[in-house]
């Protein structure tokens, strides 16, 4: 098992304690030795992570340190799948963006992370390679979509992970296995590369073992793409220059809606420490409203499906993924072939995606959604004009098992409802772990903060985390 | 609003998915269940909101316009399930005239 954060394997290897090629070795064993009981990792190409180690850069900010990639972002010549059928024998011919400036902050991506098929789901059973184990919690799902990154992170055997976020797929992963997860603003990051899922939502972000190595991972991942016409232009900054600074003063605020009855007790807990330890730090803790708070996750089924049923419509046998054997026809050759190829929850969302964008239902399910994403978004415009920062759970529950009940599709997507709201607003959002009793299932609390406020939101983590600690 | 009761096959076709009998009838209930969910957005005044299709306000994107390398014709094919040279290779689209 191996332990330490990004900047402990940097010291160890600056000082020449290891050498890049002895790490890739040693997070190689761990993983050879956890992941068959926990299944983080559906592929791993260890002579490629050991050829680039052997060119390892120290003097580069990320020099040497491995970076486990959950599989819908694409490495040049290594499987993207998507945990799914539908890419079984995709081997991606260029690397996303992310990956390009991974690669020259000196990192090495090593290991492809399990993930619910093309990331849809919320608690990583949704894979064609099989559901992930939580290593903080054995027996419970680790929460999804990006279930591998955050399993692989807490089982010791990443030191850090990308993953992507739509609805709270790296925020609540983070927050069931008790390490931290961070989307970052809508453009902050290149989606290039990025298999898309619902591309005015998605965003990549780091899974790691504490805030600092979130902000050294900021440092390498953001800034223009001009291969991403969504990605932002607004400059990037040293987002490890606030950390470790006074939250003095700073007003945070309290959504009335989100303390609800439903949340599970060690939930409620967990924001109650937070608050206190915010207020300990000299914070203001203020109480807000968000008045459409309960129609988010209505706006987000119908805005993410619709989305994905038009980014999926590419799954069609001809150019890349599974192609159906002895087909009739052009028609039946696209049919067959993605009947193959997808899983239930993709089909089911895809049905859904159809429906609200088809003749006669456009306007009142999409076009709706759509202006009731503009009212929730407003909530956050009127929030921020009183407060700097808004607290609140990631998820009402912490992780359920993986073997019990089924929940309906309607259970799970309400779920999401406290994650669901940065990514309809595109604002950053950071999931922070609360220490829980010896033996208790991991539960995070969620900072949001307003668009391109990364660096602050960090500071006010990191002083959250040290509070915590 | 009246909920309408979601035709899954009909979808399907519109979606190019093929479905079994199950999975229609499975996927029906499902979906009837999160429509009925989702016609609460009826209950927010939205007659003078504007649609927010993106969360940024970006528009019209455009990088310069300057010539550089992109996938090769070779890279472009690797994950094809059939190729031949050089080009996608795909059923008969087109039918004979009646």
């Amino acid at each position: 098992m191996l332990n330490g954060s990004i900047s402990y394997w940097r010291n160890q290897l600056t000082t020449g304690a290891i050498t890049p090629t002895e790490l890739v070795e040693e997070i190689a064993r761990s993983m050879e030795e956890r992941n068959p009981a926990i299944n983080a990792y559906i592929s791993w190409d260890k002579e490629s992570a050991l050829a680039a180690a052997a060119q390892a850069d120290l003097s580069r900010p990320l020099g040497g340190i491995p970076i486990a990639v959950k599989d819908n972002i694409c490495i040049q010549g290594a499987p993207t799948r998507c945990a799914s059928r539908m890419l079984g024998n995709f081997r991606s011919p260029y690397d996303a963006t992310a990956i390009t400036r991974l690669r020259a902050a000196g990192a090495i991506p090593f290991g492809r992370a399990n993930m619910d098929e093309f990331a849809m789901g919320s608690f990583g059973k949704n894979s064609a390679y099989g559901p992930t184990d939580n290593p903080a919690a054995p027996g419970h799902a680790p929460g999804g979509s990006s279930s591998g990154s955050a399993a692989a992170v807490a089982g010791g055997m990443a030191i850090a992970a990308l993953g992507s976020d739509t609805g709270g797929s790296i925020r609540q992963p983070a927050s069931h296995c008790g390490i931290v997860g961070m989307k970052p603003t809508y453009g902050r990051i290149s989606r290039y590369g990025l298999v898309a899922f619902a591309s005015s939502l998605d965003q990549i972000g780091p899974l790691t073992q504490n805030v600092e190595d979130a902000a050294v991972l900021l440092n390498a991942l953001c800034g223009h793409d001009e291969k991403d016409s969504t990605s932002s232009t607004e400059p990037t900054t040293d987002f490890t220059a606030g950390l470790g600074q006074s939250i003095k003063g700073t007003r945070i605020g309290l959504p009335k809606e989100y303390l609800s009855d439903g949340n599970d007790p060690a939930v409620t807990a967990a924001l109650q420490t937070a608050i206190a330890k915010l207020t300990e730090q000299g914070a203001e803790i203020v109480e807000i409203s968000l008045p459409h708070a309960e129609a988010v996750v209505a706006a987000y089924y119908i805005i993410a499906c619709a989305e994905a049923s038009s980014n999926l419509s590419r799954f069609d046998g001809i150019r890349y993924g599974h192609r159906a054997e002895g087909t009739n026809g052009l028609d039946n050759l696209y049919s067959r072939s993605r009947a193959e190829g997808f899983g239930p929850e993709v089909k089911r969302r895809i049905i859904l995606g159809t429906y609200v964008l088809s003749s006669g239902f456009y306007d009142a399910y999409y076009a709706k959604a759509q202006k009731v994403r503009a009212l929730v978004a407003q909530d956050f415009a009127a929030a921020f004009e009183q407060v700097d920062f808004i607290l609140g759970p990631v998820a009402p529950t912490p992780a359920p098992a993986l073997q019990g009940a089924d929940m309906t599709p309607l259970q799970i997507y309400l779920a999401d409802i406290y994650t669901i709201p940065a990514n309809l607003a595109g604002l950053p959002g950071i999931s922070v772990p609360c220490p829980q009793p010896a033996g208790a299932r991991p539960v995070g609390v969620q900072l949001l903060g307003r668009h391109f406020a990364e660096a602050d939101l960090l500071r006010v983590a990191s002083a959250l985390e040290q509070a915590l600690a | 609003m009246q909920q309408p009761q979601i035709d899954v096959a009909y979808i399907a076709g519109l979606a190019k998915l093929e479905l079994t009998a199950e999975e229609t009838e499975r996927f029906s209930a499902d979906l009837n269940q999160v429509l009925a969910y989702v016609a609460q957005l009826e209950q927010w005044d939205t007659a003078t909101v504007a649609p927010m299709y993106h969360p940024l306000p970006v528009f019209d994107a455009v990088r310069a316009d300057v010539p550089g390398t992109s996938l090769s014709n070779e890279a472009a094919l690797t994950n094809a399930p059939a190729a031949e040279d050089g080009q996608f290779r795909v059923p008969k689209v087109v039918e004979s005239a009646h």
